[in-house]
């Protein structure tokens, strides 16, 4: 087995482009997990954590969070848990402190895992993948990004370069089921952003489909349920019932699956549990910040 | 030079808690297991393993594998110089597979290579064809006359049978339900690893991480066809075992390709691996009915109890003794039925675990015992307290308990120690779900549960139960320093510590040395049954007293004196008198003794009655959980967990507290999570990603209570320790859930579907 050392991005697109087989590593939480029970020996790996410019975070010309693709989960929970509360919220989420050390999201998205726990965040915060190759750089809203059970859009040179994020304008939630009560894999999870500037909900369900997934119908319906009752600007209570509503319709998105970890039926039901109650929280936390600012 | 003294005191003797040797290396990660075992021409042992659990090996290729750069050696049963079999209780278990496979995971070949990663692509290539057969997974109907037959002489390991008084008796209460119980993994950290260096004149020294040494090198030298001189073990490094080291497992695979190859062989599983070479605790489904007068007396109860041993016998016999004499609790009953069956399958091998056959029983009728109290409108303490045994009482197999037996005390000092305050303000990890976030408070509600139990110490039946001990006593560098040789287990619950405590004690001496642990001296017996500090801990005192004696006669001798005994390192007339120091007497040499101590000896049960002083000694344990269930989500935080022991006399009380606090850890881990998964004869989840032990975030502070009433058949008093937690704890748990969510939960561990009812 092959093993690229490159120490600038440059470098590693073009090892990338020439030997596409390699599989990128950064923080090796799942690569070496792979490789060590002999799942997968790829021909060569290919070392990212020697590239500088993945391991930083920064604001892009349109105010957007750029999170380079080796950004440890230990680091946004550190330095963005007040601009990315979401994801935040996702990576105190992820496996062990040790774990959160090492692990990335870039790493999250090159799995591509519908169990990954940073998918349900992203999608709530339509997040955009920048991808890049020799050929040049792509925007890929995260959405579109994954296509398959541990598969994505990335061409066969390209690698994740970072991951594109507008700063919260409003309340965020993450939540996630597992059997114990840290270190644990999902069995299913959700990600719920409120953006109030532009009279949106964003979603995001882990766990419960061949990918990670939005559900953009119970979306659209709580943000028209909103706009329609004028809540936005009142920030008034939510209607009784609305919130249920929605974690129904959340439910209604989801595609599970039996497995060891949990039943489909059991993933459906707690889908709309989290989403009811992440959609509360969400609401109470819009209301008592307008309650702050009038104070 | 005369003084006179009362008494000198050695420092870290029996009831202080000296640091262990090993504490410090093992927090830093400096202690060497046995997967750290070296030697600079070792080979690398791997194993090829059945994928089907039942099938019958058409034939073995191994020509590509033997092809492979770097090999040594492959080994199929054809290689096996000696008799193909072992096993703790039935020799019944093949070290490699002979014509059939009869669970997932059984060995049927082995490869050595200069490098492990060589001798798994070479183990990839050997090519075994299976004819698969019917497989019998589902144990309830492995006594059916259709069902596939596992072994030819019958799918029945073992059944007992309980009869003890009225043989149909009535009550004007009754109550009964059914309870299943999942399959626990020991889940002990350190993987079965060992290295086995041939000594060129045809044996082997073996380091390995096991239980118990002497019995390994029976069956080993039985497939090696060698005599127990060629063949000596070694302990090394034992990164925990609750019972799943009983078994043998890597320990003859390695001996055979070293003594093949003529090389030292390391083997050392993964964490997969692992999960398929050892037992585990047996599946249970249990029947009980309790009767009861309006009071609450109990009048009579009975049991059906089922335990899946899987594909080889292992210790299933003794489960089934376990499970059957043991299976009402800690309750005076009249009147009793119980039936208890262990049977062959296709699943996973089952064998000894903590807790052993009671872990399972102490959830069914720690049920029934709620839902007889609820069924009367009584308190769940006091019913217990009423039912419980007491010290002359006779259990269910007609034996007097005769020490305390506090079971009323016990589960009163857990209903009153002190209760966790209600939840002040939102702290996710205080939660059910933890920062996982899926809850702030909605749908969480705190239920109460109780349990007791108690447990046989030591080996019962009737089976010669013993330790042997050596203790020398001589000078170094002018101070008289004593060593300690058994082969007793640590495994990491603090034997050696205890066994350094008795010398000092006995002795008077500071400076205790611990022989390494090997075949050398005779048998400790088992690091099992919560056994080493009352047996071991016995054979150490005895030697020690032996020492003394023999020392005392040589003062005698020297001094010309009579009447002396040993206080501290002095030697001391009839009245009070130093006469010399102990060095004196010891300046023409060592003194060394090696003693065999048996406990008083058990009784085998009669066949059809079940009657008979079947256990050497009981142990007794309560529980309090209280745990905060959010009966939406089935999520569980357990905030409380507390406990009350007689532990006899604590030996060293850290120690003591220090087994309560992992075997009541094991015991919630049981109700609430770990369970390995089995469909249709196939594991469905061998790793730590998907067998999940609870972290420190399930586990709250334990209040431990620990009483000391001493058994005066036992030395010091002592009462075994280690199991107890395990047995009591879970069922507490899992009471506290049902109280929580008022709903029957019958199965354990309680998945979040079964708490939600989705």
């Amino acid at each position: 087995m092959d093993f690229l050392t490159p120490t600038t991005w440059a470098d590693a697109l073009a090892a990338k482009a020439e030997q596409p087989d390699a599989v990128p590593v950064s923080g090796g939480t799942d690569v070496m997990v792979e490789i060590n029970f002999d799942r997968r020996r790829p021909p060569a790996l290919l070392d990212l954590t020697r590239v500088p410019d993945l391991r930083e975070w920064t604001h892009d010309d349109d105010g957007r969070v750029r999170l380079g693709a080796g950004v440890t989960y230990a680091r946004i929970i550190t330095e963005l848990g007040r601009t990315l509360p979401g994801l935040a919220m996702a990576a105190r989420t992820v496996g062990s402190p040790q774990i959160r050390h090492r692990g990335t999201v870039g790493g999250n998205l090159g799995a591509a895992s519908p169990a990954g726990d940073s998918h349900p965040a992203l999608l709530a915060a339509d997040a955009v993948v920048e991808v890049a190759s020799v050929r040049g750089t792509r925007q890929v809203p995260v959405a579109e990004f994954y296509t398959g059970v541990k598969r994505n859009a990335l061409a066969p040179d390209e690698l994740i370069a970072a991951v594109l994020l507008a700063p919260a304008t409003g309340p965020q939630q993450f939540c996630k089921i597992g059997t114990r009560n840290a270190m644990v894999i999902s069995v299913s999870a959700f990600g719920l952003a409120l953006h109030p500037g532009r009279r949106a909900v964003g979603t995001g369900i882990g766990s419960a489909a061949p990918t990670p997934r939005p559900a953009d119908e119970a979306a659209a319906f709580l943000a028209g349920e909103l706009d329609a009752a004028g809540l936005w600007e009142s920030r008034g209570p939510l209607p009784e019932g609305l919130a249920a509503e929605f974690g129904h319709r959340v439910r209604a998105a989801a595609a599970p699956i039996d497995d060891v970890r949990g039943t489909a039926a059991y993933r459906l039901h707690t889908l709309s549990v989290m989403a009811r109650r992440a959609a509360t929280w969400a609401w109470d936390e819009h209301r008592g910040a307008d309650a702050r600012r009038a104070a | 030079m005369t003084t006179t003294e009362t008494s000198t005191r050695t420092s870290g003797g029996i009831g202080e808690s000296p640091l262990r040797p090993d504490g410090r290396l093992k927090v830093t990660g400096r202690f060497a297991y046995s997967s750290d075992l070296w030697h600079e021409d070792m080979v690398w042992g791997v194993t090829l393993r059945s994928p089907h659990p039942h099938a019958r090996i058409v034939a073995i290729d191994t020509t590509a594998a033997l092809a492979v750069p770097g090999v040594d050696a492959v080994l199929t049963a054809a290689d096996v110089p000696g008799r193909n079999a072992t096993g703790l209780e039935h020799q019944d278990t093949p070290a490699l597979a002979d014509e059939v496979v009869r669970y997932e995971g059984e060995p049927v070949a082995l490869v050595a290579a200069d490098h492990p990663e060589t001798a798994r692509r070479a183990a990839a290539r050997i090519v075994v064809t299976y004819e698969e057969l019917p497989a019998l997974t589902d144990p309830r109907r492995a006594l059916d006359e259709d069902a596939p037959q596992v072994h030819a002489q019958g799918n029945l390991v073992r059944e007992m049978h309980i009869r003890r008084g009225d043989p149909e008796p009535t009550a004007p209460v009754v109550v009964s339900l059914e309870f299943e119980v999942g399959m626990q993994d020991q889940a002990f950290l350190g993987p079965e690893s060992g290295l086995a260096i041939p000594d060129g004149e045809g044996g082997l020294d073996l380091h390995v991480a096991t239980q118990w040494l002497h019995v390994d090198q029976q069956q080993i030298q039985g497939v090696l066809g060698l005599g127990p001189e060629q063949v000596r073990l070694h302990l090394a490094g034992v990164g925990g075992a609750f019972g799943g080291r009983e078994d043998l497992s890597m320990h003859v695979h390695a001996s055979l390709l070293a003594l093949h190859t003529g090389r030292p062989v390391k083997m050392s599983y993964s964490r997969e691996e692992s999960f398929f070479g050892h037992v585990h605790r047996h599946p249970a489904w249990l029947r009980y009915e309790f009767g009861a007068d309006h009071d609450g007396r109990l009048r009579y109860a009975s049991a059906d109890i089922l335990f899946d041993g899987g594909a080889y016998a292992s210790s299933t016999g003794a489960v089934v003794g376990n499970g059957g004499t043991l299976g009402l609790g800690p309750y005076a009953i009249p009147n009793v039925r119980v039936d208890a069956r262990g049977v062959y399958t296709n699943n996973p091998p089952c064998g000894a675990m903590r807790g052993f056959g009671c872990v399972q029983a102490a959830f069914a009728h720690e049920a029934l015992m709620d839902e007889l109290a609820d069924r009367l409108g009584m308190d769940r303490v006091a019913i217990r307290a009423l039912n419980g045994m007491r010290e002359g009482d006779r259990n269910i197999t007609g034996q007097v308990i005769d020490s305390a037996a506090p079971v009323a005390e016990l589960i009163g000092i857990v209903r009153d120690l002190p209760l966790p305050a209600p939840r002040a303000e939102v702290d996710l990890r205080e939660l059910p779900g933890g920062v996982s976030n899926t809850t702030h408070g909605e749908g969480v509600v705190r239920g109460v549960g109780y349990a007791v139990t108690y447990k046989n110490v030591g080996f019962s039946e009737g089976f010669d139960d013993y330790s042997t001990a050596r203790v020398r006593l001589e000078l170094t560098g002018g101070e008289p320093v004593a060593t300690v040789h058994t082969a007793a287990a640590e495994v990491g619950q603090g034997l050696i510590t205890v066994e350094q405590q008795i010398c000092r004690t006995e002795l008077g001496v500071e400076r205790v040395v611990v022989h390494p642990k090997d075949t050398t001296v005779g048998s400790g017996g088992s690091t099992s049954a919560s056994r080493q500090t009352y047996v071991t801990g016995g054979a150490v005192k005895a030697a020690c007293e032996a020492v003394r004696t023999t020392v005392l006669a040589r003062a005698t001798e020297l001094l010309g004196r009579t009447g002396l005994h040993l206080d501290g390192d002095k030697v001391v007339s009839a009245t009070g008198e130093v006469v010399a120091g102990l060095a004196e007497v010891l300046a023409d040499g060592g003194v060394e003794e090696t003693v065999e101590w048996r406990h008083r000896p058990t009784h085998p049960i009669d066949p059809e009655t079940g009657q008979g002083d079947a256990h050497v000694q009981y142990a007794f344990s309560a529980h309090r959980a209280v745990v905060d269930v959010d009966v939406e989500l089935g999520l569980v935080k357990v905030v409380a967990l507390d406990t009350a022991q007689d532990v006899g006399k604590a030996i060293n009380p850290d120690a003591v507290v220090g087994q309560i606090h992992g075997g009541s850890a094991q015991g919630m881990g049981l109700a609430l999570m770990e369970e390995i998964v089995v469909t249709d004869g196939h594991v469905r989840n061998p790793s730590f990603t998907d067998y999940l032990i609870p972290t420190i975030l399930d586990m709250p502070p334990m209040q431990v209570e620990v009483l000391e009433y001493a058994d005066p058949h036992a030395p010091y008093g002592v009462r075994g320790v280690g199991e107890p937690p395990t047995i009591s704890s879970g069922p507490a748990v899992a009471a506290a859930v049902r109280a929580a969510t008022g709903k029957a939960l019958r199965r354990v561990p309680l998945r979040p579907e079964a708490i939600t009812g989705v």
